[in-house]
C-alpha cells in the first residue's frame, strides 16, 4: 500500500471534525457534553488511523524488506551513499565479503544477530549509547557504527588484526585496556561469541534504511 | 489529624515512597552528571549506564506512585465512599514497594548479565525507561490491575460515574494496556523501537497527560473551588486535543528507526500541534488563578498548579517543538537537546503535578478546616526549583546546539566527530553548569522535604492560641 502523509493528515482532520460534530450535535459549545463528543470522536479516529498505519509499517519493516535487511546482509559489503532521487543518504548493499572468515547461512545469521540483540540489551548499551538515535548521550551513536572510519584508522592498527570485524570484537572484549579518549567504555565481560554477535548486529543495523539519519555520516563538511 | 478515608491513608503511603524515590532519582542523576566531568569517578564500580538507568527508572516509578496516590486521595471525595478493595490495594502497595526494592538491588549489585533470556527475565531488559526485568513487568501489571479494579468498582458502587471518573477509567485502561507493548523481545531493532515508543510516547505524551488532566481537574476543584461544569468541559477539550495531536504525534519518533518515509510528514505535522492543549491549560490556569486574585487556602498547591501549567507548556510544548520537525530533528536527534527537553518537560508536567497533589494531601491531613496552608520554606523550594531546572536545561540546550554543529553538521556524526563535539568548550563547559545547578536542585529538594514535614503544623498551634 502506498500511503502519503498528506492524505493521512487530511483524512484525520476531516474524520475528526465529522465524527466530533456528529457526537456533539445539538449541544451548546459551552457544555461539557459538546467537548465530550469531540474527545470521543477525535480519539477514536486517531487510534484507528494509528492501527492502520501500524499494520502497514510493520509489513514494511520486517526483516528482508526493502527497509530492514535480512540477517544475511552480514555477508555483504555495506556502504552509505547520497541518493539524489530521495535527497538523503541511504545504505548501499554491495558484493559479498566474508564475515569472520566465512559466509553465514540464513539460519546461522539469524541466530547470530538474535544473540547480538540479546547481548546489547543485557549490557544496557542504550544507557550510554544511542541506537538509531535513541538511548543516552554519554557515548557515540551506534546506528552506523559498523561504517565508522575509526576502526580502520585507529583500532585495527592498535590491536594488530586483519579485518574490521576482528578489530571490533577484540576491542569490545578489552575496552578498558584500549581507551580512545578520557571516557573509557567499561569492560562488560563479553565472551568471544558475544562480541562476535554484537559486531554482527552493528553490521546488520548499519544496513537499515533510516531515512538519511545520521546525515552525511563519515563525511566532514570540508570534503 | 483530620478524618481520613482509608484510601487517603494509602495515598499518603504512596506519596511518602514517591518523595523518597524522587530523592533517589536526584542522587543517581547527580552521580551521572558528575561522571561527565570526571569519567573515572566510580568507573567499573557504578558506571554511567547504571546511574543513568536508576536516574530515569526512579523517576518513572515515583511519578506513577504519586499519580496512584493522587487517585486514591481524590477517589473517595469524588464518589463519597470508601474505596472498594482497599485491603487489596494496601497489599498491592507493599508488593509494589518490595518489587521495586528487589529490582533496584539487582540493578546495583548484579548490574548486567549474559546475553540470554535469563537476563531479560531477571536482571534487565536493557530498553531505556523500561529496563525492569520481565518478572517485575508482570508484577507491575498485577498491581495496576488491583488499582484499576479499585477505581472501577468504587466508581460503579457509588452509582454516579462523573465525567472525570469516565475519563479516568478509559485513560487508565489505555495506560495499562500500552505497558504490554513493552514486554517483548525481537531481534529486529526497528520493530523493537516501534513498540517501545508505543509505551514511552503514548504514556508520556498521551495517557499520562490525560491522567494529569484528571488529577489537576480535581485539584482545581479542591484548591479553588472551580465548578465541576467548567472543569469537565476543559477536561474533555484537553482529552480531545491531547489524543487528537498526541496519538499520531507518535510519528515524531518514527523518523529514523527504519520506518517508512510517510512518518516524517505525519509525525512532524501532528507533533507540531501537540503544544496546543498545553497552551489551553495555561489559559485555563491563568484565568482560574486570576479570578481568585492568587488567593487560596492552599498557597503551595495553587502555585504548583500554576507551575504545572507553565512548565508543561514550556518544557513539553516549547522545548519539544524546538526539535520536533524532521528537518531539524535529522541533526538534533540523540544530542543533548533531547535531555534538555526531557528534564524540563518531566519537571513541568509531572513533578509539578505530583507536588500539587502532595500539598493538597498535606492540607487534608494537617489543616482541613484552615487556616491557610503557607510557609516560607515552600516558597524557597519553589523558587529554587524554578531557577535550577532552567539552569540545567539552559546548559543542556547550549551543549545540544553546539553538538549539532560540531558533531553532526560539520563532523559527520562519527565516533571522532562525537569526541570532537564533547571536547568542545561549548559542550564541555555547560556540563559543569548542569552539575552545579543539579546540586542546587538537590538543595531545593531538601528544603521541599523539610517543608512537607513541617508546613501546617505551626499554623495549627497558632489558631489554638488565637481564641485565648
Amino acid at each position: 500500500m502506498n500511503i502519503g502523509w498528506l492524505e493521512v493528515t487530511v483524512a484525520a482532520f476531516v474524520l475528526t471534525v465529522i465524527s466530533g460534530a456528529f457526537l456533539a450535535r445539538g449541544r451548546n459549545w459551552l457544555e461539557p457534553g459538546f467537548w465530550k463528543g469531540f474527545a470521543i470522536g477525535g480519539s477514536l479516529v486517531m487510534f484507528i488511523l494509528l492501527w492502520i498505519l501500524t499494520f502497514d509499517t510493520l509489513k514494511k519493516i520486517s526483516m528482508g524488506s526493502e527497509r530492514v535487511p535480512s540477517p544475511t546482509v552480514i555477508n555483504h559489503k555495506i556502504g552509505y551513499e547520497y541518493n539524489a532521487d530521495r535527497r538523503m543518504y541511504v545504505p548501499v548493499i554491495g558484493e559479498e565479503e566474508p564475515f569472520f572468515g566465512k559466509k553465514w547461512s540464513e539460519k546461522e545469521a539469524y541466530e547470530l544477530i538474535t544473540k547480538g540483540k540479546l547481548v546489547i540489551q543485557s549490557r544496557n548499551c542504550m544507557d550510554c549509547h544511542t541506537l538509531l538515535g535513541n538511548g543516552a548521550y554519554y557515548a557515540p551513536d551506534l546506528t552506523k557504527a559498523w561504517l565508522d572510519p575509526k576502526w580502520e584508522t585507529m583500532i585495527k592498527p592498535m590491536l594488530k588484526v586483519e579485518t574490521r570485524e576482528e578489530a571490533i570484537a577484540k576491542w569490545l572484549m578489552n575496552t578498558d585496556k584500549y581507551p580512545t579518549w578520557t571516557r573509557k567504555m567499561p569492560n562488560l565481560g563479553l565472551s568471544e561469541d558475544e562480541a562476535k554477535a554484537v559486531v554482527a548486529y552493528l553490521k546488520f543495523m548499519s544496513a537499515i534504511d533510516t531515512n538519511g539519519f545520521p546525515d552525511h555520516f563519515g563525511k566532514t563538511a570540508s570534503n | 489529624m483530620g478524618k481520613l478515608y482509608e484510601s487517603q491513608k494509602l495515598a499518603l503511603w504512596y506519596f511518602t515512597v514517591a518523595i523518597v524515590l524522587f530523592g533517589a532519582q536526584l542522587l543517581f542523576g547527580l552521580l551521572a552528571a558528575y561522571q561527565y566531568l570526571n569519567p573515572d569517578f566510580l568507573y567499573g564500580v557504578l558506571d554511567f549506564s547504571i546511574n543513568r538507568m536508576l536516574h530515569i527508572n526512579a523517576m518513572v516509578v515515583w511519578l506513577i506512585m504519586g499519580f496512584i496516590g493522587g487517585v486514591y486521595w481524590f477517589l473517595p471525595i469524588e464518589t463519597g465512599r470508601e474505596v472498594v478493595g482497599i485491603k487489596l490495594g494496601k497489599i498491592a502497595f507493599f508488593v509494589l514497594v518490595a518489587a521495586v526494592a528487589v529490582v533496584v538491588l539487582v540493578y546495583l549489585l548484579v548490574q548486567t548479565g549474559k546475553g540470554d533470556y535469563f537476563t531479560l527475565w531477571f536482571i534487565t531488559e536493557g530498553r531505556e525507561y523500561i529496563e525492569a526485568p520481565r518478572w517485575a513487568d508482570w508484577g507491575i501489571v498485577a498491581v495496576v490491575l488491583v488499582f484499576y479494579f479499585n477505581v472501577v468498582a468504587t466508581a460503579f458502587k457509588s452509582g454516579k460515574i462523573t465525567g472525570i471518573l469516565g475519563v479516568l477509567m478509559i485513560d487508565l485502561l489505555a495506560l495499562a494496556g500500552l505497558y504490554l507493548a513493552g514486554m517483548y523481545f525481537t531481534p529486529n531493532i526497528s520493530v523493537d523501537q516501534f513498540w517501545w515508543w508505543w509505551v514511552v510516547h503514548l504514556w508520556v505524551e498521551a495517557t499520562w497527560e490525560v491522567l494529569v488532566g484528571v488529577l489537576m481537574a480535581w485539584s482545581l476543584m479542591a484548591v479553588l473551588g472551580t465548578p465541576r461544569k467548567i472543569v469537565e468541559a476543559w477536561l474533555y477539550l484537553e482529552v480531545f486535543l491531547v489524543f487528537g495531536t498526541g496519538i499520531l504525534g507518535l510519528g515524531h519518533h518514527y523518523f529514523w528507526i527504519g520506518t517508512p518515509e510517510y512518518w516524517l510528514g505525519i509525525g512532524g505535522f501532528f507533533s507540531a500541534l501537540e503544544p496546543i492543549p498545553l497552551v489551553a491549560m495555561v489559559v485555563h490556569a491563568i484565568y482560574d488563578a486570576g479570578s481568585h486574585k492568587l488567593k487560596a487556602a492552599n498557597k503551595p498547591a495553587l502555585f504548583w498548579i500554576m507551575a504545572q501549567a507553565f512548565g508543561n507548556f514550556v518544557g513539553a510544548g516549547m522545548w519539544g517543538f524546538m526539535h520536533t520537525l524532521p528537518q531539524i530533528n535529522l541533526y538534533s536527534h540523540g544530542t543533548q537537546i533531547t535531555p534538555a527537553h526531557g528534564h524540563l518537560a518531566f519537571f513541568g508536567a509531572y513533578v509539578a503535578a505530583n507536588l500539587t497533589l502532595m500539598y493538597i494531601a498535606i492540607q487534608g491531613v494537617r489543616a482541613p478546616e484552615g487556616p491557610a496552608l503557607d510557609s516560607r520554606a515552600w516558597k524557597l523550594a519553589y523558587v529554587g526549583f524554578a531557577i535550577t531546572i532552567f539552569g540545567m536545561v539552559g546548559a543542556l540546550t547550549v551543549a545540544g546546539f553546539a553538538q549539532i554543529f560540531v558533531e553532526r553538521a560539520v563532523g559527520g556524526a562519527t565516533w571522532s566527530a562525537y569526541i570532537a563535539g564533547q571536547e568542545h568548550p561549548w559542550v564541555r563547559e555547560p556540563m559543569y553548569w548542569r552539575f552545579g545547578f543539579g546540586v542546587l536542585f538537590l538543595l531545593s529538594y531538601v528544603i521541599l522535604v523539610y517543608d512537607m514535614l513541617t508546613i501546617g503544623k505551626k499554623a495549627a498551634t497558632v489558631t489554638e492560641v488565637k481564641p485565648a
